[in-house]
């Protein structure tokens, strides 16, 4: 009886040890299959499908195109004295509108005027996208545990999926140009609004949204009336960082057409044009900055009363 | 306190279990089992376990118990915060366990209104706009709640602080946010969780005093929690002692301080000092028996006859005490002032210490009489020393 196990181990060991030393994977023959047909078949889908999707982002891109061209057509000091107003009118900060000037004049002064405008209108659009599409994500995940659960691994693979690789069926479907370009910043960018709009609203002070309902507030006007205004601050925060991981994709985004400053950072690597890489690099640095600076002082501005509460 | 107002609340055999199928533990709770055992063997927390008790227009009711007996859970149960695994609850007669959503926001909106331990106040609105919260949710027109919510901040004392927010404030004025909050909405019913144990003792002091005589005016239903005997025993007109979600006593002050039910309560009594933590309220016998006269022959012509001595109050109030004998002596024409007793009148809300050394110095009951001057009871002296005597 007890020798029964080794004698089994035995045979199987003599029919066939190669697993051991080799990982025992499927035949090459089998993955190719597997890769043909799912291959095909995304093919036939966007084949039958790519012009229907194709339209349905046709608005999107007449505003993408109607807006970068009005930044670019508009006389240059209309446009800087627009986002001068912009920033005042967001920070109240004569210092920050100083900084912004200077910046802007700069950039236009080393010839990057056009290129900043089409990034700027990009970034501006995947913002906004971004926001509109997060914010309600973010709500329905901090309303229901069960959404949490399903979502939180979708961001997490957004988040760490080389953006190449989910280009390519954009690409795929989409071809080359502005809206695969902002699929891709989008997809990129937009979990941490989406992340921190959930953390945010889990956040609110519990009392406070307690004696909201205690009052008679419905589920609306809880939402709108206590959780989205406590929450503000944290999702500030996260639409904040999500400008700031746009505008880290300008360049990868520049692979698949987009203008932009990102396509001259492209073309000096593939060329070894140090100094206009480096002047390209800056102008986004300097976009960074600004949006970044303007956002945070405004969340700050609009928060001022929240200090020393519980929701931080 | 008149025992036959009317019943407002009622709660019967309510129980409150935490966990993820409170339903299957419910039997074994009602067959007894210890909150130890619940949660040792099936992982649940017995929050509260056969609750009854009733609660009468018109009265402050505290809940009474220290910190985890179940207090924050009960009052939750009120405005169905927290909806009860088994047991009724009905309002005005109202089962609320059968409200709807849309009727349960309405009778929230309209019924009750709650105070919070840490205040609840939303820091992104001022403070008018807090105190107007209630009344602004209901859809009132923000020119019709501003004016009654900043003439309840007048009421609380807060004048001047309309555009101030929440951050900028104190913890007793933001208590006091609180309750101008839950004033403002004019429901019937207040529900006040700890409300005043976050704040400092003398300021605490402060509040309880002004509750007590907003209550005077107002007439109020007031579910009042605290984790302290002392403030129980100042404002409670009864008192209900809870003890790891089990009720051990309801009664008046007086009940709990010389009949308490078991050693749990008496542990807490014991502790006390009661000339400090009664008040005039909970001793005195509710009378609006007096004699109004302006000059003596209207006192003599209505003394009544069965009185020994009588308060007398003429339409400036109370003026002082006159005897029986006094009453058939004296001469018509004499001024009634010269011949009143002056005994000192007190208040509902004044400790008993205070009125104490008052007492001693006569050797007629004290009148009691509310803000307006009106005479609500009398304060005896017996009754008092009955109090104090240790038991
Ligand atoms: N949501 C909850 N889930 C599980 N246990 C709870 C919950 N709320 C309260 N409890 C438990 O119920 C008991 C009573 O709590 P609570 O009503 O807050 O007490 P108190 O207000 O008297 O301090 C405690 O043991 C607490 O841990
Ligand atoms: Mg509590």
């Amino acid at each position: 009886m007890a020798r029964y196990p080794a004698l089994l181990f035995e045979t199987l060991f003599m029919i066939d040890s190669s697993w051991l030393t080799e990982f025992p994977d499927m035949s090459r023959r089998d993955l190719l299959a597997i890769r043909q047909t799912l291959d095909s078949a995304y093919r036939t889908f966007s084949r039958a499908y790519g012009q229907s999707i194709e339209d349905f982002f046709n608005p999107l891109l007449h505003f993408l195109i109607w807006f970068e061209d009005l930044l670019i057509q508009t006389p240059w000091w209309i446009v800087l004295a627009a986002i001068v107003g912009l920033v005042y009118a967001a920070t109240r900060s004569w210092r920050l509108c100083l900084g912004v000037l200077a910046s802007f004049l700069a950039i236009g002064y080393f010839g990057m005027w056009e290129d900043t405008m089409r990034t700027l209108s990009i970034i501006t659009v995947c913002t906004i996208l971004s926001i509109c599409i997060g914010i309600p994500i973010g709500i329905l995940m901090a309303g229901s545990d069960r959404a949490r659960s399903i979502i939180t691994p979708l961001l997490d693979i957004m988040q760490t999926m080389p953006a190449f690789v989910y280009l390519i069926p954009v690409v795929m479907l989409l071809g080359i140009g502005k809206i695969p370009g902002v699929i891709a910043v989008v997809i990129y960018a937009i979990p941490p609004v989406i992340r921190l709009t959930n953390l945010g609203i889990r956040l609110v002070n519990k009392e406070t949204l307690e004696a909201a309902t205690a009052y008679g507030a419905t589920a609306t006007q809880r939402l709108f009336g206590v959780q989205i205004p406590l929450a503000m601050p944290t999702i500030m925060a996260g639409i904040n960082q999500t400008i700031m991981m746009a505008l880290a994709m300008v360049v990868v985004a520049s692979m698949i057409g987009v203008k932009g400053l990102g396509q001259p950072v492209l073309k000096s690597i593939t060329n070894q044009y140090f100094t206009l890489g480096l002047l390209n690099g800056l102008a986004i640095v300097a976009l960074a900055i600004i949006f970044d600076r303007v956002s945070q002082t405004y969340a700050k501005r609009a928060q001022r009363h929240m200090e020393g509460n519980d929701n931080g | 306190m008149d025992n036959n107002r009317e019943t407002l609340i009622e709660i019967e055999g309510l129980y409150q279990i935490f966990g993820e199928e409170p339903n299957d533990v419910l039997p074994q709770v009602k067959a007894g089992a210890s909150k130890e055992d619940v949660l040792a063997e099936t992982g649940h927390t017995v929050g509260l376990r056969d609750i009854n008790l009733t609660i009468k227009r018109g009265e402050i009711f505290v809940i009474m118990g220290l910190s985890g007996s179940g207090k924050s859970t009960l009052i939750r149960h009120f405005n169905r915060l927290i909806d009860p695994t088994a047991g009724k609850i009905k309002v005005d007669g109202e089962n609320i366990m059968a409200l709807s959503p849309k009727e349960l926001i309405t009778f929230r909106r309209h019924k009750m209104a709650m105070v919070f331990q840490h205040f609840g106040l939303m820091p992104h609105r001022n403070v008018v706009d807090n105190v107007g919260y209630g009344l602004s949710i209901k859809g009132e027109k923000k020119t019709d709640w501003v004016p009654k919510a900043t003439q309840w901040l007048d009421t609380v004392g807060l004048a001047g602080y309309e555009e101030q927010y929440p951050s900028q404030l104190s913890g007793g004025q933001q208590q006091r946010v609180g309750l101008a909050r839950a004033l403002c909405t004019d429901a019937e019913i207040l529900l006040m969780d700890e409300a005043f144990s976050a704040l400092d003792p003398l300021i605490r002091s402060e509040m309880q005093e002004q509750l007590i005589e907003l209550q005077e005016n107002l007439q109020k239903t007031i579910i009042f929690i605290t984790h302290d005997l002392d403030e129980a025993l100042r404002l409670g007109d009864r008192i209900a002692v809870l003890k790891d979600g089990k009720l051990v006593q309801i009664g008046t002050p007086v009940d709990i301080m010389l009949r308490p039910a078991d050693d749990y309560v008496k542990a807490f009594a014991s502790d006390v000092n009661r000339a400090r933590a009664l008040s005039v309220q909970t001793v005195m016998t509710p009378s609006t028996e007096k004699l109004d006269a302006n000059t003596v022959k209207e006192a003599k012509a209505n003394f009544p006859q069965d009185k020994e001595y009588v308060f007398v109050f003429n339409n400036e109030g109370y003026q002082g005490v006159l005897t029986k004998e006094q009453a058939t002596t004296l001469d018509d024409e004499s001024p009634l002032k010269d011949a009143l007793h002056p005994v000192p009148s007190v208040r509902k809300a004044n400790l008993l210490q205070k009125v104490i050394p008052l007492s001693l110095n006569t050797r007629f009951d004290l009148p009691v009489v509310n803000k307006a001057g009106e005479l609500t009871g009398r304060l005896e002296a017996r009754k008092l020393a009955d109090v104090l005597s240790p038991s």
